[in-house]
């Protein structure tokens, strides 16, 4: 798109302007992601490896496709977006209310889409949208605040209700996030952190029966429940466990193998890959997570306009959340919510969602670096 | 809401930035909590978790050890094992029930009312009792169960070893049957062998009795297996010790001969070997099939057992009591040679013996009687004039030498001791006195006296010998046969009698043996079951139950006793007629086999063949009156009178 080459150069310049460091990391994971779904199914792309593959190129190519959009379309289309998916939110609910039963589809004949997933990119553009609009000496006030709310609890209120509660908390957090980047003050989220830690124990102790104060307990503390969500965690802790250092080696995993380890291809994928690569790949993919996402956070440090700061960090940060939340469930230190774990679990929508997210901050940093050659 | 600094455009980027810092250094936080956590897991805690995916991995599984076998005094088999293809569920495991047993249904063809019979059990079921779909597979079936395991959780197939009587119900009481442990035995030992499918352990008779020394150890083997029971691989085996072999002193063949000789009647056989207290054969028929007691059997069978009137689930040969008759005088006659009664001395039977105003009848009008024809006749005067010269308790304490009211250490469960009654007794069960003609009915065998078949038995083996025989069951049971005081000469006149009762102008004549050289001396006996009114007997013209009892006992040869035998044939009507016969061809067998199976032959044509055929037979017939129940019958012989003489 951009005119003039900058410099001699083999390459075309849109090849050059490609973030290469984050493609490549990006590959990296993917590709190991594929090893593991291989290993998975007992040393077989089929069923999973392979589609999921086919995906990845296909969403790794549209994300490069759409870092070539600018940083304003994508400000322009934040509120009507946010918007039209809420809508679509709202649709698939009494859809659900009229079929009986609940549902988080939408089937338009050629797609199904869970309107849900895009949403968690949509709350941290209008978020952004909303305090980019708003003008600097604002944002200590309460004006500040309650739209901002109102933004988060509508489609998390939906959402709860499908239920996906992991989803739910993700569109919560990512959401807060922008708030608390944009300047929100500190001592409001730690009074709402501090009520929160009040109020949450009173309310299970007082305010719920019997049955819903022991799926709460459980849902902290799921080994309470070795036959439900307990099952998971366990056979998730010994999967990892048993892995040891370096792994019982590619292909060799027992408890995913054997059908110990449920869900072992989609949220406890990682349980699967550190039976078989250990601690050094669970280390290594934790490190390449990080400075994934931390080149997401630094594409908004670098961003001139407050939309794209806030977008950047925003989504960089709901990267984050997958992959905490979800390494946090498989080794029993959050509750399980259902959260897979991007590029590595299979599953098509947060491949999708991710790669979106990965796209819009390659358009900021494009237009970053644009900027700064100038 | 109004902060105190004012906030403008560069302030903002200043505080985002600051903001993103903290924000990156809370997920890098986060990230190191993550590391940490891996870090504990796959290092500190590696061994404990290594393990538990060892355990997941590898499943050992029991394997039931082939119980040890039970075998007759020359080592033929009276219990053993059979390879068995069976098909269990395991209720806990059974996750989609709707879905699994019509499946089953299809690949093992399971007919309707054991299917019936299946979700029945099912539904009463504990969780870790295995429920039975089918044994007994062949290997087709068996296989394509095995298969489609994956799709069938709860399911488990086994190849094991089922408990097998080669005789089948000829040896049902004496080695009794085997079946699956169940849950209250399981909570009490928690056994896992007790949930082992295909596992069982002994429920009645020796299989119950010897359990210890049968079992053995369970093998054990490690597999492989899914998360959903799939075997993957099998890793290594430890073999099953078997249990021990149990070696009885039963002759199997003789056994199953009485069994046979028994046919439709219901009673019980036993034989002792008169040298050594050996139980030869103890017989009770009719019987169950311990083969399909062993796999459990339904409601129908089990209904038509139960209501049977014969009464085949009663080892009748330890467990049945009956006035013992006439087989009883030789107990009256002994009392009266212990009391120094000279044997020459003769009775006067005119038909029957005065006391007060009542008419004591004997069988016949026999004259002058002494203690040798007394026995060969069977009369009855001069055994109520014996029985009241010496009193009733020296009566009891010889009927007490012959063994009658006594317990032995066999290893069977219930054995019954029956009734040896004297004054002393009377008074402490209903607390009456003893009367004279208490003494006179307990003389005949009639009256409160109650005997058992085992106990009929080795009162001919002590007879027989002279000495105090007591009977044995185990091979390795020690020979216990102190003399008794009862002078061998004297004990030779009562066996000339009891040699006459059969070879001479007795009683029991038509059951002479048919061999050369060997002679069967015994007593018969025909005991009352209900008061006789009118003077009738209890015999053809009343219905079934209310006919006597026939009693035969019996020692072969007269000269130099080794066979002791009783008979019991429950309302036979006559010891002649019913019970002496059996004996006869019982000891026929142990000396001329060929001979003895040419008159059975004869026998079971007319009965309508061999054991398992007149069984299957009746079961069909059960089957179809329970379809089709008859309009009930009204009893028309009433019998008048009052209640048995017991």
């Amino acid at each position: 798109m951009s005119s003039g080459s900058t410099g001699p150069g083999f390459v075309p310049a849109p090849l050059a302007q490609l973030p290469w460091k984050t493609l490549l990391l990006i590959l990296l994971i993917g590709g190991f992601g594929l090893v593991v779904l291989y290993s998975a199914a007992g040393g077989n792309v089929r069923p999973w490896a392979f589609s999921q593959g086919i995906r990845f190129v296909a969403f790794l190519g549209m994300a490069i496709v759409l870092s070539r959009i600018r940083e304003e379309f994508w400000s322009m289309i934040a509120l009507p977006g946010y918007v039209a998916v809420l809508v679509a939110l709202i649709l698939v609910e009494l859809i659900g209310a009229v079929g009986g039963g609940s549902q988080r589809w939408l089937d338009l004949g050629f797609i199904r889409l869970q309107p849900s997933e895009f949403m968690k990119i949509f709350i941290v553009l209008a978020c952004a949208k909303f305090y980019d609009m708003m003008p600097p000496n604002e944002t200590r006030r309460f004006g500040a605040i309650w739209p901002a709310v109102l933004l988060i609890g509508m489609p998390a209120a939906l959402v709860m209700l499908q239920p996906d509660l992991g989803t739910a908390l993700m569109i919560t957090a990512g959401g807060i996030t922008v708030m608390f980047l944009a300047g929100i003050p500190l001592r409001l989220f730690i009074g709402g952190a501090l009520g929160l830690a009040l109020f949450v124990p009173i309310a299970v102790n007082y305010l719920l029966h019997d049955y819903q104060r022991n799926r709460v307990l459980i849902f902290l503390n799921p080994e309470n429940d070795p036959l439900g969500t307990g099952y998971h965690i366990s056979q998730s802790k010994i999967a990892i466990g048993s892995g040891g250092l370096f792994g019982k080696g590619f292909l060799n995993g027992t408890q995913s193998h054997l059908d110990y380890l449920p869900e072992g291809h989609t949220d406890f994928a990682l349980a699967t890959m550190m039976e078989e690569w250990g601690l050094v790949g669970g280390i290594l993919t934790v490190i390449a997570f990080f400075l994934l996402i931390r080149w997401g956070v630094q594409v908004g440090v670098r961003a001139q306009s407050k939309f794209a700061r806030l977008t950047a960090a925003g989504l960089a940060t709901t990267i984050f959340f997958y992959v905490a939340i979800n390494m946090g469930m498989v080794m029993g230190l959050a509750p399980v919510v259902g959260i897979p774990l991007p590029f590595i679990s299979f599953g098509g929508s947060a491949q999708m969602t991710v790669l979106i997210c990965i796209g819009i901050l390659m358009a900021i940093d494009r237009q970053n670096r644009i900027k700064e050659s100038w | 809401m109004n902060g105190g600094r004012p906030v403008n455009g560069a302030s903002q980027a200043f505080s985002f930035s600051r903001r993103a810092t903290l924000l990156g250094i809370g997920q890098g936080a986060v990230g190191l909590a993550l590391a940490g956590r891996m870090t504990w897991l796959s290092i500190a805690e590696n061994e404990r978790y290594k393990l538990l995916s060892e355990s997941n991995r590898v499943n050992l599984t029991l394997m039931p050890p082939r119980r040890g076998w039970i075998v007759d005094r020359a080592g033929i088999p009276i219990a053993n094992n059979r390879t068995d293809f069976r098909v269990d569920i395991i209720p806990d495991r059974l996750t989609d029930k709707e879905r699994v047993l019509p499946l089953l249904r299809n690949l093992l063809a399971i007919e309707p009312d054991d299917y019936e019979r299946l979700q029945r059990d099912l539904e009463g079921a504990s969780g870790f009792q295995p429920i039975k779909v089918a044994e007994n597979l062949d290997w087709e079936r068996f296989a394509a169960v095995s298969v489609r395991l994956p799709e069938l959780p709860g399911v488990a197939p086994t190849r094991g070893f089922a408990r097998n009587y080669p005789s089948g119900a000829a040896v049902a009481h004496l080695v009794g049957y085997v079946g699956a442990a169940t849950a209250e035995q399981y909570k009490e030992t928690k056994d896992p062998l007790f949930v082992t499918p295909g596992f069982k352990l002994g429920k009645d008779g020796l299989e119950k009795t010897l359990e210890p020394d049968l079992r053995g150890r369970p093998g054990a083997k490690r597999v492989e297996v899914t998360a959903r029971g799939r075997l993957v691989r099998e890793l290594e085996t430890r073999p099953d010790r078997p249990g021990q072999m149990i070696k009885l002193t039963i002759d199997a063949g003789l056994q199953a001969f009485a069994a046979r000789r028994l046919g439709n009647e219901s009673g019980a056989v036993v034989v002792i070997d008169c040298r050594d207290g050996s139980i030869l054969a103890l017989a009770s028929m009719p019987a169950y099939n311990p083969n399909s007691f062993s796999d459990g059997i339904s409601q129908i069978e089990w209904g038509m057992l139960s209501e049977d009137d014969h009464l085949p689930l009663t080892n009748k040969a330890l467990q049945g009591l009956y006035p013992p008759g006439s087989t009883f005088k030789p107990a009256t006659a002994i009392a009266a040679l212990r009391s120094g009664i000279d044997p020459e001395r003769t009775v006067n039977c005119p038909g029957g013996y005065q006391l007060g105003n009542r008419f004591f009848r004997c069988l016949g009008r026999h004259g002058p009687v002494n203690l040798h024809r007394a026995i060969a006749r069977s009369c009855n005067t001069y055994f109520y004039t014996m029985g009241r010269e010496v009193g009733m308790d020296a009566v009891a304490e010889a009927a007490r030498q012959l063994g009658l009211g006594a317990e032995y250490p066999l290893p069977l469960p219930s054995q019954r001791y029956g009734t040896v009654p004297d004054p002393a007794w009377k008074q402490r069960k209903y607390d009456e006195a003893w009367t004279q003609a208490d003494t006179l009915n307990a003389s005949i065998g009639q009256g409160y006296i109650l005997t058992s078949p085992l106990q009929l038995a080795v009162q001919a083996s002590r007879i027989a010998s002279g000495r105090g025989l007591v009977p044995r069951l185990l091979a390795d049971a020690p020979v216990i046969g102190p003399a008794l005081d009862v002078p061998p000469e004297r004990m030779g006149m009562i066996r000339s009698g009891m040699d006459e009762v059969v070879n001479g102008a007795g009683t029991a004549v038509r059951s002479r043996l048919q061999l050369d050289g060997i002679r069967m001396g015994g007593k018969t006996g025909t005991a009352q079951v209900r008061r006789i009114v009118g003077g009738a007997r209890g015999g053809l013209g009343v219905p079934w139950k209310y006919r006597d009892h026939g009693l035969f006992i019996g020692f072969a040869p007269v000269e130099q006793p080794r066979y002791a035998v009783s008979v019991v044939i429950e309302h036979g009507m006559s010891g002649s007629g019913a019970a002496a016969p059996v004996a006869r061809d019982c000891i026929t067998y142990l000396y001329d086999r060929e001979k003895a199976y040419a008159s059975l032959d004869a026998l079971e044509k007319g009965w309508g063949g061999d054991i398992e055929t007149r069984m299957a037979a009746k079961e069909r017939e059960y089957r179809l009156a329970r379809l089709n129940p008859a309009p009930p019958e009204t009893e028309t012989a009433s019998i008048e009178g009052g209640s048995a003489s017991r």
